[in-house]
């Protein structure tokens, strides 16, 4: 299995270059060109379902219609994750330049950053630097795009990227059907670029660096390095910058407090790791790799053995029933049926056979619901049941 | 027009030829195989929520929903392996968990779409926990709309129909997640918000969320009291759709046979609201030229284009949305509150009888007809002068209930005096058939000649375009119409409240180029009304909206101003339309209402 050792990358807060510069030179070559460099670079999106960046242009590129839009999906909000808030709050040049690339690339004149609502104290931060944006751009490279913020209204679901733009849209945030996707149909039915603020970023350090270096870190199907919300039972709680394609053990080592008995890879949305498959386990998107790849948006949750991962999963499921948007019957009346039932098994009204009928339940859920969310509530659910079986009817 | 591209996909083994942007749904019905629905329907957009209709595509990792998914070139779908079967039990068995399952309490039992389902995949009520929310109150402040959201599977086919066929959007989803559900501004009862009671929710909901207000027994008990004297009159558009609930074939007329079930179930009178129809367009006939005489000839500034008031839907909605027009609303009060003025003053004259007695009802295809019987103001005739109106559905519920074989019957006639009607009467079922009618005796009136269309059929008013117009000439005026000499009589109709706010917002702009306008709440006019069977959709539109013209054709008086009651209750009793008994009896005023 290839993996990487546990290596610190520093790119998204290296104060060693200027933004204007970037663009300066990347602005010199062909839409094409860019695009190309960002395709062979194989930037997957870091917001956690990892969909190839480049592709996703080149859809929005290839769109007949000739009004465009890119957005930055600021709408950081699953649990354990906080590196967004630090991007905008140190990075956030960084962060406009890589949508200044995305928008020549596209052909879009206008951006928004959709902000999380928990993150409006950063707003006179981001107009400010905005200005000082839009002044070298327009002023200095003579290149027509403009940036607003929108801001969010607290839904977790309005980080799907359909539902964010029904928000924008004044509609209530539930997500689309898709097809058609957002890069044919997205904001007012104009191809629309929706990308997470750290994939933003990376695409600057693509085109600076080159496709070629880019790949240099990381490993087959993850490339480049990750920022990560490391949280829970860690001495070294925060964000860190790592190459992508670790061993699972070797992230435990470097960050747990000794007594790790699980990591939540991903967040609520993501899998449940017990210490027997650290050894096993790399971070970084599902590909051709052997073993266990998980992806990950960057919440690494580490729980220690004084935790009750029926908890765990109970404020989980607690947070699903919750941030459903509640449209589709899967993901609404699932995530109550969960919850409820491992309540019941825990309290004895249910045998701990029905926990069998909770797990095909899950299955059902990721099989049919609309979106990432009803879809990935079975990641949490079935890894935690599946490796904590005990834990959750005694 | 470019011919649409061709996808290649094969479902369930069939090869099939599709025109780009059909969905799976839609090669499913081209193939004649039955994928399950729910939130869908025909006549709304594509919400995909429900997830029954989900189907297994090679080659990927989640079910699709048919309803919603694009074909794409070489497909290959299955509609019903093991994996797709145990998808749709399971959603099933989540909405039934969710679910006031006390399916023998309920209105809807047996023309529910979800009970079918339910039954189709054998679902088992035990699966799964029951997550229906306690302490649910049923909302009946409403005349019109009952609101039970313990029956509700939130497919927002109600939301989406108060939308997008009526934007009125009085029903919305509120709240997210296990507190999701429909309900309106700020959770206020049914009776305060903008909700026009058209009953279009009603006739979208797959189960018994939302129901009529029923006022049957009310009617059970009247006719078991031998001190009353209980009459009804029912609506032309009943006697087309009433069948398709009692056996017989969509389009089937059942005039005669309703006729005897209403005797067989003790009605005192049967009636036909017909007749008011006729004397509808007497009086609103005479207000159109009225009006166009003071606008013409006075110079008076007078509100034009005149609009129609017949449908209580469309009233509301006026009311609410546009209350700054309501003088161009005709001051005609609808048929049936004609009908039930005239039943408390003339007909108990006629008939010997104490008002105080009469017990009049009305059957009409319609929901905000039971609004409109209780509105303060309809009580012209010294008492209240509608005492209940039934819908389709209540009149077939009581005619099950009384035991009769409505297969079987006889045809009867409608008894008399206010039972004799004429196809102008008849065609106010269709859209375009107030239009129609009012020309056929406009026209004459002004005249003293037929409307020159071929058989007195004005077909360019007629149909299920969203909003029809029609121009005609008008010559060879009698003297004391010579100021209309030459003028070309432009009118216009529309059906459904989103096409009444394009009709209204040309009028707020100063650019309506019409005189006179009929709007109708319901799609299809009130054929498709709220208080009509279930289902309806555009097909069962049309086959009824054939069944009124059929009707039509075959009455021997086709003009409202000709039907020999109504010269005889104008000779007997209102002397002249717009007199001063049809002003304190026939004419209303109007209400200025909220906006939310």
């Amino acid at each position: 299995m290839e993996t990487k050792k546990i290596k610190r990358v520093d790119f998204i807060f290296s104060q060693d270059f200027k933004v204007s510069e970037v663009l300066f030179n990347t602005f010199k070559k062909t839409r094409d060109e860019i695009l190309q460099e960002i395709i062979d670079s194989d930037l997957k999106g870091r917001g956690g379902a990892g969909f190839p960046t480049g592709l996703k242009w080149k859809a929005a590129k290839e769109d007949k219609i000739t009004e465009k839009y890119i957005i930055c999906n600021a709408d950081e909000g699953e649990p354990g994750t906080f590196k967004d808030r630090a991007i905008l709050e140190e990075a956030s040049q960084k962060v406009f330049g890589g949508m200044a690339i995305c928008a020549k690339v596209i052909g879009a004149k206008k951006g928004w950053i959709y902000l999380r609502g928990e993150y409006k104290f950063l707003i006179p931060h981001l107009r400010k630097e905005m200005a000082i944006f839009h002044d070298m751009l327009h002023n200095e490279l003579g290149f027509d795009f403009t940036i607003d913020i929108f801001t969010g209204s607290g839904a977790y679901v309005c980080g799907e990227e359909t539902a964010l733009l029904q928000s924008m849209e004044g509609k209530r945030g539930e997500p689309r059907n898709k097809p058609p996707y957002p890069t044919n149909i997205g904001l007012y039915n104009k191809p629309t670029v929706v990308n997470n603020v750290e994939t933003l970023v990376l695409s600057m350090m693509v085109v600076k660096i080159g496709a070629e270096e880019f790949k240099k870190l990381g490993i087959q199907d993850a490339r480049g390095g990750k920022l990560f919300s490391v949280s829970g039972d860690t001495p070294k709680s925060g964000i860190h910058e790592l190459e992508f394609g670790m061993l699972l053990s070797d992230f435990v080592e470097e960050f747990g407090d000794g007594d790790t008995k699980a990591v939540q890879v991903g967040g609520a949305s993501g899998f449940c790791v017990p210490r027997k498959k650290f050894d096993t386990t790399t971070i970084g998107y599902k590909g051709k790799l052997k073993g266990t790849s998980l992806p990950t948006g960057g919440s690494m949750m580490l729980f220690n053995s004084s935790r009750s991962m029926y908890n765990v999963l109970h404020n989980y499921l607690e947070f699903f029933a919750e941030e459903s948007c509640g449209q589709c019957t899967p993901c609404r009346v699932g995530t109550q049926q969960l919850l409820k039932g491992i309540e019941a098994i825990k309290k004895g009204e249910k045998s701990h056979e029905y926990l069998e009928a909770l797990l095909s339940l899950s299955e059902t859920m990721k099989l049919t619901s609309k979106c990432g969310l009803g879809q990935s509530v079975a990641n949490s659910f079935s890894s935690i049941v599946e490796n904590f079986r005990e834990e959750m009817i005694y | 027009m470019s011919k649409k591209a061709m996808i290649n996909i094969t479902i369930d083994g069939v090869k099939l030829s599709m025109p780009e942007g059909s969905t799976i749904l839609d090669a499913a019905k081209k193939e004649n195989i039955r994928i399950p629905t729910l939130c869908y329907h025909e006549d709304l957009c594509v919400a995909g929520n429900c997830r029954i209709c989900v189907v297994e595509v090679d080659g990927w990792h989640t079910l699709a929903p048919s309803c919603s998914t694009p074909l794409m070139e070489g497909m290959v779908i299955h509609t019903t392996t093991p994996k797709v079967r145990k998808a749709r039990k399971d959603i099933i068995a989540l909405l039934v968990s969710e679910h006031d399952t006390q399916c023998t309490t309920c209105y809807r039992s047996t023309n529910c779409e979800f009970q079918a389902l339910a039954a189709e995949y054998n679902v088992d009520n035990a699966v799964y926990l029951s997550v229906l929310k306690p302490n649910i109150e049923l909302d009946r402040s409403s005349w019109s709309v009952e609101k039970d959201e313990s029956k509700c599977v939130r497919c927002q086919r109600c939301v989406r129909t108060c939308a997008e066929l009526q934007k009125v959007n009085a029903l919305a989803v509120t709240r997210k997640g296990r507190h999701m559900k429909i309900s309106t501004f700020m959770d206020l009862p049914m009776n305060e918000v903008v909700c026009t009671n058209c009953g279009q929710c009603i006739i979208h909901c797959p189960t018994g969320a939302l129901t009529e207000r029923r006022y049957f027994d009310h009617i059970w008990d009247a006719i078991g009291n031998p001190e009353k004297h209980v009459i009804i009159n029912t609506a032309p558009s009943v006697r087309v759709a009433l069948g398709e609930v009692l056996g017989f074939p969509v389009g089937t007329r059942v005039t005669g046979k309703m006729v005897t079930a209403l005797k067989k179930i003790g009605f005192h009178s049967v009636l036909d609201t017909d007749f008011a129809a006729d004397l509808t367009i007497v009086e609103e006939g005479h207000e159109l030229l009225q009006r166009l005489k003071r606008a013409i000839v006075d110079k008076e500034d007078v509100a034009l284009p005149m609009i129609t008031s017949c449908s209580p839907g469309w009233v509301k909605f006026i009311e609410h949305m546009y209350p700054e027009y309501l003088q161009h609303l005709s001051t005609c009060k609808s048929p049936q509150q004609m009908f039930g003025a005239m039943a408390k003053t003339y007909y108990a004259g006629k008939m010997g009888l104490d008002p105080k007695n009469i017990v009049s009802v009305a059957g009409m295809p319609c929901a905000a007809k039971k609004f409109e019987a209780n509105r303060p103001e309809m009580k012209s005739s010294g008492f209240q002068d509608v005492d209940a109106g039934l819908t389709t559905r209540e009149i077939a519920m009581m005619i099950k209930q009384a035991g009769i074989n409505f297969l079987e019957l006889d045809d009867s006639k409608f008894d008399s005096i206010m039972g004799a009607s004429t196809g102008a009467g008849v065609i106010f079922g269709a859209t375009g058939g107030v239009m129609e009618a009012a020309l056929r005796t406009v026209y004459e009136v002004v005249t003293g000649k037929d409307v020159p269309f071929k058989n007195l059929n004005i077909l360019p008013v007629r149909g299920l375009e969203s909003i029809k117009e029609a121009t005609i000439k008008i010559e060879g005026c009698k003297p004391e119409y010579s100021f209309l000499e030459g003028v070309e009589l432009k009118v216009a109709i529309a059906h459904g409240l989103l096409n009444a706010r394009i009709i209204m917002d040309q009028i707020v702009a100063g650019k309506s180029p019409y005189h006179f306008i009929e709007v109708m709440a319901c799609p299809g006019g009130c054929i498709g009304g709220g208080g009509q069977p279930i289902p309806t959709n555009n097909e069962i539109r049309q086959k009824r909206i054939n069944a009124i013209y059929a009707e039509d054709e075959g009455m021997p008086i086709r003009k409202s101003h000709e039907n020999p009651e109504i010269k005889q209750i104008y000779k007997d009793f209102l002397k002249e339309p717009l007199g001063l008994k049809s002003h304190h009896l026939l004419h209303t005023k109007y209400t200025k209402r909220n906006r939310y």
